[in-house]
């Protein structure tokens, strides 16, 4: 096993080695103060306005991705072996605008500028992949970018016009894409890194087994994975994360398998990854998986850290739950699966021991008679916390009477959790309205929600049983949602 | 979403002219992140960094602070307290004195700052001021209007009432009458930049601040005030700010009085930007109010008189509270006739923070209870509300309806014809049709439709604030450099005055540089706020201009032997009788004739007066007016909603740029959208706000936006006042225009009892309160007759 003390990446055009770091420093920190980078901006320091979107390209089976990533919240420490682009580097000092840019010049897109990087990093992650994208796809590309000023129309015409400012074979970012894959394939030397102060060390397994080993000797390290929740304890709770395990890169965890059992999610897989497999399995996933974060944190987050954290408002765990998702925990060389919901303990508590780490999420393929939804009410439809969120499942018998129900909701307690009594009011009754009616009263007896910012006790409540109306209707062929609800 | 028209008439001028849609001055500087912010400043080597610390309950008396922990932190040089200040410990932009910079020895709020912290870093910093320990005699507090009236808590300032007519007596004859109450939301600017500021101190005690404000010269003479200097020893700069909206109008100052403070003590620069969450707690924001009203009108749904109370959290102290609620008061009428009226403003002191200017200055609020007015009417008599609008525009001297509850006459009134053509242009009537059939259906999805008007006033009702100045040079080599008092924070304003300049002397916008607002370079000089930034600086930098041609233009005569009155400049070069000579030509022989190529130019609103005590005068030189249109889909089951089309016809006079204008219109009204639906300032029973970053306060995504957006500009419009190349202000008005939305989802909501009753929708109108309202029209409709 190679051991390294510094974490590698290339940061435009620049070979980067950092060894004098902290598990805590961010990219935007190294950016902005040691860099002089300060085209990327901090505009929240919690990955919610993303005014600081760079792109990190990664090599991913060989070929070279990029995402859009807020590097506010992006630890230094998770890029061993990633391409850092920032705004400086879009164009040439000299040379002609990017298309985006240029597009965003022609079009008005800009008006005190200040989330304008961010913006032209959003849509230029998006134009390399999709130069002509249509209004759903900019509105997706643009979930995590805050705009106070220009109200987005301009920033709309913008995207849709760039494409007649070039195609993306003219970007050098594209063009150079080949050259800075082998680049970055030399950094991948199969290390492991242990980098910063020894008593306080940022660690990079090799890949999942290293990652066993580091957690016997480190039992109770932070885990790292897309960073999107650590990365907050770090920029607004000022927490020490000491020492810490950056899994995110470990390639082994971000295997997805679809076989005639159902999906297996390695726990590293980020939402953005998890997509399109889930969707096409549970094609309801589709709408409620944009409605987590925005692009950033869906290319950062994973669905095993969603999960791991053990937050009553994680969007995965209701919409798994209701699904039968299964959970396997590593350590050492020793493994235990256990259904989902049952890792969720109490508030702040998971039934994950010291040393041990979530390993795969497992769902299993739907009975040909399932029915599911998912549904998140939030203030704003997008990249917004759930005041609550609900997974929905029901599979019919044979009589056409529901055989069984598996209801599980986030925000309505101090954990996701299966919602019994209207489970049981569903079983062996029609999909009716009435049956509908009836388990949203049993859900009155299931949970006691709060009250918050986000919500009332009331409204988390009233809400909560009319998703079981709206189930019903739906399954009866009603339109019961607004369009990408 | 299909492209909205085009809103200006391609080719009617010279694109780098005045009225041409050029491109913001800075457009390719932001795209590339070259354009240069407060925080981007480079700094000197040993530059500190100050911190914040804040005060842990609603209200106490501080018994003892314990700072120990905090100066012995890794990194930290020392403490600011109250007991640091040389000056004066008052940064109220009125001089009321309740306006500390640290208190001395009462907390008014939760996150009020007590004192700061200076490190060698940023971090160090931030790290420390979490370290004190204060010690409170905690006192009972009041964060509300109404547990501050209960409490016997005092205005802020003084009240204001306005009446015109015996309302009492109208409202007890009027053949229909209803009362109500409205509650309406705060805001947060939540501009994307927060508070930063850099202090360097200089010789003779000077200081040099940069600071991202509106208000350069505030922050001027309130450093000068803690720093016990004349103003002559400060000089503030700043080149643009990343948004402001009117949280930098007044609340930077503590950040850039902290600053300099630090520096003078150390004799180091210092710098200070709070993390997002210390500037939503401990910065203002815009006035929640509590409005209480009572409308009397006739069969035919025209008013004949109202009484309406305006209760506003002003917070701990007045800060802008004063005029604020002045202006709620200003626009209670909106576009409506009261024939007897009584308006009062009751600005409550409460224990947050203090709120302050925030696009519109309380205009929204008032306006939107004329909405709310309107509405209830339209249901008690079953009409459209868009008839009852109509029904109560102003009308002209012919029918005596043109005076506001102000006494000043509207005679401008452009209203009836924009609405006109919008009804016209976005099939109001058949849409609202069709939307009435489709509720009629029933099921869970609803819609509305709402074509409601904006009328705003435009001056700063505080008369001496509407003087601007400016500072044109004229280099030897022909190039141009422009100043004025004007602020640049996203609304193009430096390129509507470049506008002006160049088209003024004839060359093209690439001469004219601007540079960064500067109180050495232009004195005096009033918030870039108000909506004036445009009419106060265009008019100031074109004395200025127009001081320089007169010399060009008696010399150029002098030396060719032609009229004065036959130079002329134009975009071929300066016309000297027959012959055309280049501009760089005739400066440079005009310097070399020692010719003065420097001119500082001043303007001030001509015809405005305003006698607070009376409620009597014309506080305004004119209005600015605006129709939306809005259709909106709701989910009775939840409450959510998504604004399916917003149709605009907005009149900005002749623009002086028509795609800055344009942008200035639609992001207003997406903002104003977010304060109407999904902004909601939330504190809890300790006092503290709970919704202080952007995971927890929702302003509008790109997804949010009207699915159909269509912004047009009203191009016959003129402003018959002589202003700027006759355009109108066009910073806040249009913000008021997405109340058509908060109107739609009202009228959705309202489908559910067959619009039997006005929903009474208060504001934020999140789908919480939406189905909530929903609630309120399922139990009416099934409660029995």
């Amino acid at each position: 096993m190679h051991a390294r003390e510094e974490i590698r990446f290339v940061l435009n055009e620049t070979d980067v080695a950092a060894g004098e770091l902290r598990a805590t420093d961010t990219l935007l920190d190294f950016l902005r103060l040691r860099r002089g980078l300060t085209g990327t901006k901090e505009g929240c320091a919690e990955g919610d306005c993303g005014a600081c979107t760079v792109l990190v390209g990664e090599l991913r089976d060989g070929s070279l991705r990029y995402a859009p990533v807020t590097a506010c919240i992006r630890l230094l420490a998770s890029l061993d072996g990633c391409h850092v682009v920032t705004v400086e580097h879009l164009s040439a000092p000299d040379g002609p605008l990017h298309p985006v840019q240029q597009a965003m010049v022609d079009h008005h897109g800009s008006q005190c500028g200040f989330c304008t990087p961010g913006i032209v990093m959003a849509l230029a992650a998006l134009w390399m992949e999709t130069p002509a994208p249509t209004d759903r796809q900019v509105e997706t590309a643009l979930q995590g970018n805050l705009c106070r000023c220009t109200g987005y129309a301009p920033i709309l015409r913008a995207a849709r016009a760039a494409g007649d400012h070039g195609t993306p074979q003219d970007d050098p970012l594209v063009r150079g894409r080949a050259a800075m894959a082998t680049r970055l394939a030399a950094l991948r030397d199969g290390a492991r890194v242990t980098a910063g102060p020894p008593e306080a060390p940022a660690i990079v397994p090799a890949d999942a087994d290293d990652l066993a080993r580091v957690l016997e000797d480190h039992p109770r390290a932070t885990l790292v994975a897309g960073g999107t929740d650590v990365g907050l304890w770090v920029t607004k709770e000022l927490r020490e994360i000491a020492p810490a395990v950056f899994v995110g890169g470990l390639d082994d965890l971000r295997r997805i398998e679809t076989d005639a059992d159902g999906i297996t999610l390695g726990a590293g897989v980020s939402y953005a990854d998890a997509l399109g497999p889930l969707a096409g399995v549970f094609p309801h996933l589709d709408a409620y998986l944009h409605r987590i974060g925005g692009a950033q944190i869906r290319a950062m987050g994973t669905v095993g850290g969603n999960i791991a954290n053990g937050s009553p408002i994680g969007d995965m765990p209701p919409a798994l739950i209701a699904l039968g998702a299964t959970l396997t925990l590593r350590q050492g060389d020793s493994r235990r699966t256990m259904p989902l919901e049952s890792f969720f303990i109490d508030y702040g508590t998971q039934d994950r021991r010291p040393g041990e780490f979530v390993e795969a999420i497992h769902v299993p393929c739907p009975a040909p008679a399932q029915r599911d939804a998912a549904c998140k009410i939030s203030k704003r439809r997008d990249e917004d916390i759930s005041a609550l969120a609900a997974g929905i499942s029901v599979t019919m018998g044979g009589d056409d009477m529901i055989g069984a129900a598996r209801l599980a909701f986030g925000g309505m307690a101090a954990t996701p959790r299966r919602a019994p009594r209207a489970e049981a009011a569903l079983t062996g009754r029609p999909l009716t309205p009435a049956t509908a009616h009836a388990a949203a009263a049993a859900l009155a007896g299931d949970f006691a929600p709060i009250t918050d910012w986000r919500a009332t006790a009331h409204y988390r409540m009233r809400a909560a049983q009319n998703l079981l109306h709206r189930f019903v209707l739906e399954q009866n062929g009603e339109t019961a949602r607004l369009a990408h609800a | 979403m299909p492209e909205g028209k085009p809103e200006y008439r391609a080719g009617r001028v010279a694109d780098d002219a005045a009225h041409g849609p050029l491109a913001h001055d800075s457009a390719a500087k932001h795209v590339t992140g070259r354009a240069r912010y407060t925080d981007d400043v480079a700094l000197p080597e040993g530059t500190l960094h100050a911190y914040l610390g804040t005060a842990e309950v609603a209200r106490g008396r501080i018994r003892a602070m314990d700072l120990s922990a905090v100066r012995a932190a890794p990194g930290v040089v020392g403490v600011l307290t109250a007991a640091d200040i040389p000056g004066r410990n008052d940064i109220s932009p009125t001089g009321r004195g309740d306006d500390p910079v640290f208190p001395e020895a009462e907390v008014e709020y939760h996150g009020q700052p007590v004192f700061a912290v200076v490190a060698a870093t940023r971090d160090a910093a931030r790290r420390a001021a979490g370290l004190a320990r204060i010690d409170h005699e905690v006192l009972p507090h009041a964060c509300d209007v109404d547990a501050a009236r209960r409490a016997g808590y005092p205005l802020v300032t003084e009240p204001l009432t306005l009446a015109r007519g015996d309302a009492a007596a109208a409202l007890a004859q009027a053949p229909h009458r209803i009362a109500g109450r409205m509650t309406i939301g705060g805001q947060d600017h939540m501009y994307l930049e927060g508070q930063v500021a850099v202090a360097l101190p200089g010789e003779d005690g000077d200081m040099f601040v940069h600071s991202s404000t509106q208000h350069p010269s505030e922050v001027q003479h309130m450093v000068a005030g803690v720093l016990g200097l004349p103003a002559s020893a400060v000089t503030v700069q700043v080149r643009r700010m990343g948004g402001g909206f009117g949280g930098k109008e007044t609340q930077m100052t503590l950040f850039c009085a902290v600053a300099a403070l630090a520096a003078r003590r150390w004799g180091r620069p210092v710098k200070i930007r709070p993390d997002r969450d210390q500037d939503m707690i401990a910065t203002g924001k815009r006035h929640d109010f509590v409005a209480d009203y009572d409308v009397g009108f006739d069969d035919d749904g025209r008013i004949t008189g109202v009484d309406g109370t305006f209760a506003a959290r002003c917070g701990f102290s007045a800060d802008l509270s004063g005029p604020v609620t002045d202006r709620a008061l200003f626009h209670a009428d909106n576009a409506y006739f009261y024939p007897a009226v009584r308006l009062e403003s009751r600005p409550q002191k409460t224990n947050t923070v203090s709120n302050t200017a925030f696009r519109g200055f309380g205009g929204p609020q008032g306006l939107v209870v004329a909405e709310r007015m309107i509405e209830e009417i339209a249901y008690v008599l079953g009409r459209d509300p868009l008839d009852v609008r109509k029904a109560n525009y102003y009308g002209d001297a012919d029918d005596g309806r043109d005076v506001t509850p102000y006494h000043q006459t509207v005679e401008d009134n452009i209203l009836p014809r924009l609405t006109e053509e919008l009804e016209r242009g976005a099939g109001y009537g058949a849409r609202r049709k069709a939307i009435l059939d489709h509720n009629a259906r029933g099921g869970v999805i609803r819609r509305g439709i709402a074509l409601t008007p904006v009328k705003f006033g435009i001056s700063f009702t505080a008369t001496w604030y509407n003087q601007a100045g400016a500072l044109v040079h004229v280099y030897s080599d022909g190039s141009i450099q422009l100043n004025h008092g004007g602020t640049e924070m996203g609304q193009g304003l430096h390129v509507k005055v470049a506008q002006v300049v160049a088209d003024a002397f004839g060359v093209g916008i690439a001469r004219v540089k601007i540079t960064a607002t500067a109180t050495d370079k232009v004195p005096n000089t009033s918030a870039t706020a108000a909506s004036s930034g445009s009419d106060l600086n265009g008019m100031a930098a074109l004395d200025a201009a127009e001081q320089i041609k007169t010399r060009l233009r008696a010399f150029a005569a002098e030396t060719w032997q032609v009229a004065p009155e036959d130079v002329r400049f134009t975009r071929a070069g300066v016309a000297v009788g027959d012959r055309i000579v280049e501009f760089d030509t005739l400066v440079r022989r005009a310097y070399k004739a020692r010719v003065h190529l420097s001119a500082a130019g001043f303007y001030k609103t001509p015809e405005i007066h305003w006698d607070r005590a009376s409620g009597k005068g014309r506080p305004f030189y004119y209005f600015a007016y605006g129709v939306a249109c809005s259709e909106v889909e709701v989910d009775t089951l939840t409450g959510e909603y998504r604004v399916a089309r917003a149709d605009i016809l907005h009149d900005a006079g002749r623009s002086l740029n028509p795609a800055v204008d344009r942008g200035q219109v639609e992001g207003g009204f997406v903002q104003g959208m977010g304060w109407l639906t999904s902004e909601e300032l939330w504190w809890d029973d300790e006092g503290r706000l709970r919704t202080h970053a952007p995971s927890t306060y929702k302003i509008p995504l790109a997804s949010d936006m009207p699915r159909e957006f269509n912004v047009t500009l009203a191009d016959w419009s003129e402003n018959r006042e002589p202003t700027i190349r006759r355009s109108k202000a066009v910073g806040e008005p249009p913000f008021m225009l997405a109340v058509s939305v908060l109107e739609a989802i009202s009228m959705a909501v309202a489908s559910v009892a067959d619009y039997s009753e006005c929903p009474r929708l208060d504001v934020p109108a999140t789908p919480e309160r939406v189905l909530m309202a929903v609630e309120r029209m399922q139990r009416r409709k099934e409660a029995p007759a």
